[in-house]
């Protein structure tokens, strides 16, 4: 299979789709001319011009709230916000009006749209470009939250999420912007919900998402050099999860930690825990354990900066310590 | 759509307005509401004058004192009633309630519980419009409280700049929820609010229902005409208050007066005779037909059961 970068395979769902489905249109700051601030866009304002690649100006609650009431009225918008911090901005829009429409008029409306956002950490972009806020979409009901990790399921996830009818936040760490991968031509669908399982083991499971899954796969590699299989587990959406999948892995493994990018306080990798607690208890012969980001802002040095993510060693560290355990 | 002045389905629409209000009201006071109820009396021109000149390919988005328009626009009184009450069969299913009307048949982007949360909404609409090609406007309807909200401006920057079809029409009433407008609201006009995005911004008697219509008749003309947006400020004044039994201390009784003798249904109704479009007797029929559709929506809403439990989690989504 031919491979492509997660960047280039973004870009081919959302030409793909916006080929099949000309309601499909896509909105954010610098996306059109531009290409977008990380080419995330390039190419596909000369394709489809300035009525489906639309510039917004800097006002992102604004804007994204146009794109609500868009898509209430026929529209398929991708709207995108440069840096996931930003999300903060569009919080009234998305929480108030686009993930409590359906709920709200019974079904009368929805809102089919997809906000896709960047973060992650490994560019030195500081406290306000880099946080990782997906634990926050995955609160509110109404919204799906997906975090693709390769460039096949970037690929898929896109096509999946602008396909659907309810609003679909995703969050792409930027460090995997360039990783490359195979990635199916044509039509390819990865649907919400469904799990993958990247590697398998019988020692211990590691649930990862978003950019974790790769420093999960490393750890793995190290660890069995010292005799210890893991499995590496990818939610790929975390709304909806697809806990079966997941209780699956523990019940061949009996020791699971999850790891995630987000603040470990109340975050993803707290509640997908408290899932596997309740659902697999019986299995476990270990607690679960979590590895998530430091409860701290991002900091820009580039010596504090590595220590806020898990990382491979950190993540085969956490590993020694749950079998140990 | 009339193009033309109708005043007779003015009024009719006003009369209906305002006897919905009213058993609200009652139903209200009789604690058959949940939460707190907005009512628009004294409003009506605003929703009636200016959703008489919208088509079935037009879209409207409403705020938290949103009855009129829903009425307006032809949502179903008893299903209004219904969603007012928490009932089953309401246009929400009994979920949203008075501030969570939506109305997908009528073109009614719903009423809305965040000030200025119906503008973005309205904007896009207008959006989907234009790249659509349906021919179609939005009317973003909001009070004065809502122009201090950052995103009415960043929408009316967007439209102005991308020319949507889209009218501004803030019903100022004078105070946002509690707190007089002019105490919290800097700047020598509001009509600048709009006119600073280079859109047409126009002022406009929101008592006077002939005027929102020939002012709204204006501004969509030059909507569908590819002209872009236009801001109407529609002066009016709410009767109850902030929510159904406001004491309205904060009120004093010369303004109460002054307002009061502008009431837009007498208003409107001494235009009819005089123009011999009515007399007494068709104008006290067409009151009655009113208060007899309101009557029935109110017995229907309050015979109608409360939702089943396991309604709780269906349209979490679509």
């Amino acid at each position: 299979m031919r491979t492509l970068s997660y960047r280039e395979a973004v870009i081919e769902a959302l030409a793909g789709e916006m080929r099949r489905d000309p309601s499909v249109v896509l909105m954010g700051e610098d996306i059109g001319a531009a290409g977008g601030v990380f080419r995330q866009t390039a190419g596909l304002f000369d394709e489809f011009g300035a009525a489906r690649v639309i510039d917004t100006p800097i006002s992102e609650a604004g804007a994204f709230g146009i794109a609500v009431g868009a898509s209430m009225c026929g529209l398929r918008p991708v709207f995108e916000v440069m840096f996931g911090d930003f999300i903060t901005l569009v919080m009234d829009p998305l929480v108030n009006q686009a993930a409590k429409l359906s709920y709200m008029s019974a079904g009368g409306f929805s809102a089919p749209l997809v906000l896709r956002t960047t973060m992650g950490v490994g560019s030195n972009l500081g406290p306000q470009h880099s946080q990782s806020l997906h634990a926050w979409a995955c609160h509110v009901p109404g919204l799906k939250v997906a975090l693709p990790a390769s460039p096949a399921d970037a690929k898929g996830l896109f096509a999946s999420a602008i396909r659907d009818p309810n609003p679909v936040v995703i969050f792409e760490d930027r460090m995997l912007y360039t990783l490359r991968g195979p990635v199916p031509e044509g039509e390819h669908l990865v649907p919400l919900g469904s799990a993958a399982l990247r590697r398998a083991g019988r020692d211990a499971t590691v649930v990862a998402t978003g950019r974790m899954v790769a420093h999960a796969l490393d750890a793995a590699d190290r660890l069995a050099g010292e005799g210890l299989e893991i499995e590496v587990i990818d939610p790929r959406s975390l709304v909806p999860l697809d806990l079966e999948a997941l209780v699956a892995s523990v019940r061949r493994t009996h020791r699971v930690l999850v790891v995630d990018g987000g603040a470990r306080r109340y975050g993803a990798a707290a509640e997908i825990a408290a899932e596997l607690a309740e659902s697999a208890f019986d299995w476990l012969d270990a607690p679960v354990r979590r590895l998530a980001a430091e409860d701290v802002p991002i900091p820009i040095s580039r010596t504090l900066e590595p220590l806020v993510q898990p990382d491979a060693a950190r993540i085969a560290a956490a590993v020694h310590a749950l079998v140990a355990g | 759509m009339s193009a033309l002045p109708d005043p007779l389905r003015l009024h009719r629409c006003m009369l209906l307005i305002r006897a919905f209000e009213e058993q609200v009201r009652r139903l209200a006071a009789a604690g058959l509401v949940p939460g707190l109820v907005h009512l628009c009396t004294g409003q009506e021109a605003v929703a009636a004058g200016a959703i008489v000149q919208l088509g079935p390919e037009d879209r409207i988005a409403s705020h938290h004192r949103g009855h009129g328009h829903c009425l307006a626009r032809g949502a179903d009184p008893r299903r209004l009633m219904a969603e007012i009450l928490g009932r089953a069969p309401g246009l929400s299913g009994g979920r949203g309630g008075s501030m969570h009307v939506y109305d997908a048949a009528s073109g009614n982007l719903g009423t809305n519980g965040i000030v200025g949360g119906a503008v973005p909404l309205a904007t896009g609409a207008a959006l989907a419009a234009q790249r659509q090609g349906s021919g179609g406007i939005a009317v973003a309807f909001f009070g004065d409280g809502a122009l201090n909200q950052g995103l009415v401006s960043e929408c009316m920057n967007m439209a102005a700049v991308w020319r949507l079809p889209v009218l501004f029409l803030c019903e100022h009433n004078g105070y946002g929820e509690f707190t007089a407008s002019a105490d919290v609201t800097a700047g020598p006009s509001l009509l600048a609010r709009g006119a600073v995005f280079g859109m047409p911004a126009e002022e406009v008697d929101g008592m006077d229902a002939l005027a929102v219509q020939q002012a709204v008749a204006g501004a969509a003309a030059r909507a569908r005409g590819g002209e872009g947006p236009s801001f109407l400020l529609c002066h009016t004044w709410r009767f109850s208050g902030h929510h159904a039994g406001d004491r309205q201390d904060y009120k004093d009784d010369e303004e109460t007066r002054r307002w009061r003798a502008r009431d837009p249904i007498p208003r409107l109704a001494a235009h009819l005779r005089a123009t011999g479009l009515a007399d007494d007797p068709a104008l006290a029929a067409m009151e009655a037909k009113a208060e007899r559709i309101a009557a029935d929506a109110a017995a229907f809403a309050r015979a109608a059961p409360e939702p089943e439990p396991a309604a709780l989690h269906q349209h979490l989504f679509a």
